[in-house]
């Protein structure tokens, strides 16, 4: 446990101190929705109706740039032959790692995306239930995401691969966390039945995500 | 069975029944298009575009038993390492996409006349693209990862995951929209198609079986040489340094 929170800790310092995370995916995330309002005209209503969908999906290709961080870094500098070789459990490292990607990520991305639904005329009564369903859903798409990151890590061009294996299982968590925004803003199904299933699917990425991960890992030294 | 395990046995078994089940596989197709196209009846709402769907159902099927035999060669390559398991699950994944693309392509003809547009975004539509992207992911981590075992068990560990995640796509789609007829050929209280239309449907599935694994055999058969061909290169390179 020790060393779990030793690495969530060491994780996070890293992510805030290096730079270049965060910010740049906060700004991707910015450019995406700048970009499709663009493409979509200045109709207000429009934008209203499609505004919860439109930001889970740029949050999702802005948390998708972030990826490579969790492992790239480490693999590179050799961290990762470490961990591999200590006495710490692989799976338990990983969910470390992932979690404070959450941390770093994953939240900052959900807070930004209310103030980022200023631009496209988000309705008010949708910002509880949005950030709500992302809070929860990163969580599935770090530790998902987590799994493409090791499978691709020695790889060159690694980061494309990483975003073609990973955005086909992240399909469920866009469609749940948006049908329970559109359910908040009024829609035929109830807020409750949809979120919980985006709650489910987080729980067992909780446990999929590190042990597929370390699972990949140790391929690449044996 | 525990015979064929061994690649060399596998090659010459290979080698014998390929002429057989290519014959089959032709005379199954042909008798199943034969009764698709001339002697079942047309279809009293849907006219003759029913046809498609003896192309559309059997392709549809084979896609999905092909990322099930992936699944279990992954199985197979984790758990017992064996090197047919995954030669299995390569050589089944190119084919598997191409199903699920003949899958697709069909369904969005029929499309056109039934429902009025090549593609909606509907459950079975988007949950069976979602599967034509699992297979292509397979496939380019399978070429991009030059060292063929870590290919192997990397690609095991993704078509794994990717296993568990197609009950939660399929739900998730499901749940999110829906215009495709729900299961209507094995269901609780009997088949809801007449004997006219199932029969042929069967023999054409039973067809598309067999193409299927007379593809695969082929493609085992030719992997397992490639393999061969790339260990005799690399020892006679290996030799020559040697000298």
């Amino acid at each position: 446990m020790t060393a779990f929170r030793a690495l969530l800790y060491r994780d996070i310092l890293l992510a805030l101190r290096l730079g270049g995370g965060v910010t740049l995916a906060i700004g991707f995330f910015l450019l995406v929705i700048a970009v499709f309002t663009f493409g979509i005209g200045p109709d207000l209503p429009l934008l209203a109706r499609i505004a919860p969908g439109m930001l889970w999906a740029a949050m999702l290709l802005s948390a998708l740039l972030t990826l490579d961080r969790l492992m790239q870094a480490d693999f590179e500098d050799g961290s990762l032959d470490i961990m591999a070789g200590a006495t710490l459990n692989l799976e338990l490292g990983f969910a470390a790692k992932a979690l404070a990607h959450w941390l770093t990520t994953g939240v900052p991305l959900s807070l930004a995306a209310p103030l980022l639904g200023f631009l496209v005329n988000l309705d008010p009564g949708a910002i509880i239930p949005l950030v709500a369903t992302m809070l929860v859903g990163t969580i599935a798409i770090s530790f998902t995401g987590m799994i493409g990151a090791a499978l691709t890590v020695a790889l060159r061009r690694g980061g494309l691969l990483t975003a073609i294996l990973v955005l086909p299982l992240y399909v469920p968590v866009l469609i749940f966390g948006v049908s329970a925004v559109q359910a908040a803003l009024g829609g035929p199904t109830s807020f409750t039945s949809p979120f919980l299933l985006l709650c489910a699917i987080s729980l067992a990425s909780l446990v999929l995500g590190p042990v597929a991960s370390a699972a990949a890992i140790r391929t690449s030294w044996q | 069975m525990i015979k064929l395990a061994n690649p060399s046995n596998f090659l010459a078994f290979a080698n014998k029944i390929m002429p057989w089940l290519i014959a089959a596989s032709v005379a199954i197709v042909a008798y199943g298009l034969y009764l698709a196209l001339y002697v079942s009846p047309p279809d009293y709402q849907q006219g003759e575009t029913v046809r498609i769907m003896f192309l559309h159902v059997p392709f549809a099927w084979g896609a999905m038993a092909g990322y099930t035999l992936i699944a279990l060669s992954a199985l197979g390559t984790l758990v017992w390492r064996h090197p047919l398991a995954d030669v299995a699950a390569r050589a089944a994944a190119p084919i598997g996409a191409a199903f699920t693309f003949v899958a697709l392509a069909t369904g969005s003809i029929w499309g056109k006349p039934m429902w009025g547009t090549w593609w909606v975004w509907d459950a079975r539509l988007t949950s069976f693209l979602l599967l034509f992207f699992l297979y292509l992911g397979l496939i380019s981590l399978w070429q991009t990862i030059e060292e063929p075992s870590r290919a192997a068990r990397s690609a095991a560990i993704l078509a794994l995951v990717g296993f568990i995640n197609i009950p939660v796509i399929k739900f998730s789609v499901d749940w999110w929209n829906t215009l495709h007829q729900p299961a209507s050929v094995i269901r609780v209280g009997g088949s809801a198609i007449h004997n006219d239309i199932l029969v042929p449907l069967l023999v054409m599935a039973l067809g598309a079986t067999l193409v299927f694994i007379t593809l695969h055999v082929a493609a085992m058969r030719n992997e397992i040489l490639r393999r061969r061909i790339r260990t005799l290169i690399r020892s006679q390179v290996e030799g020559g340094v040697e000298v």
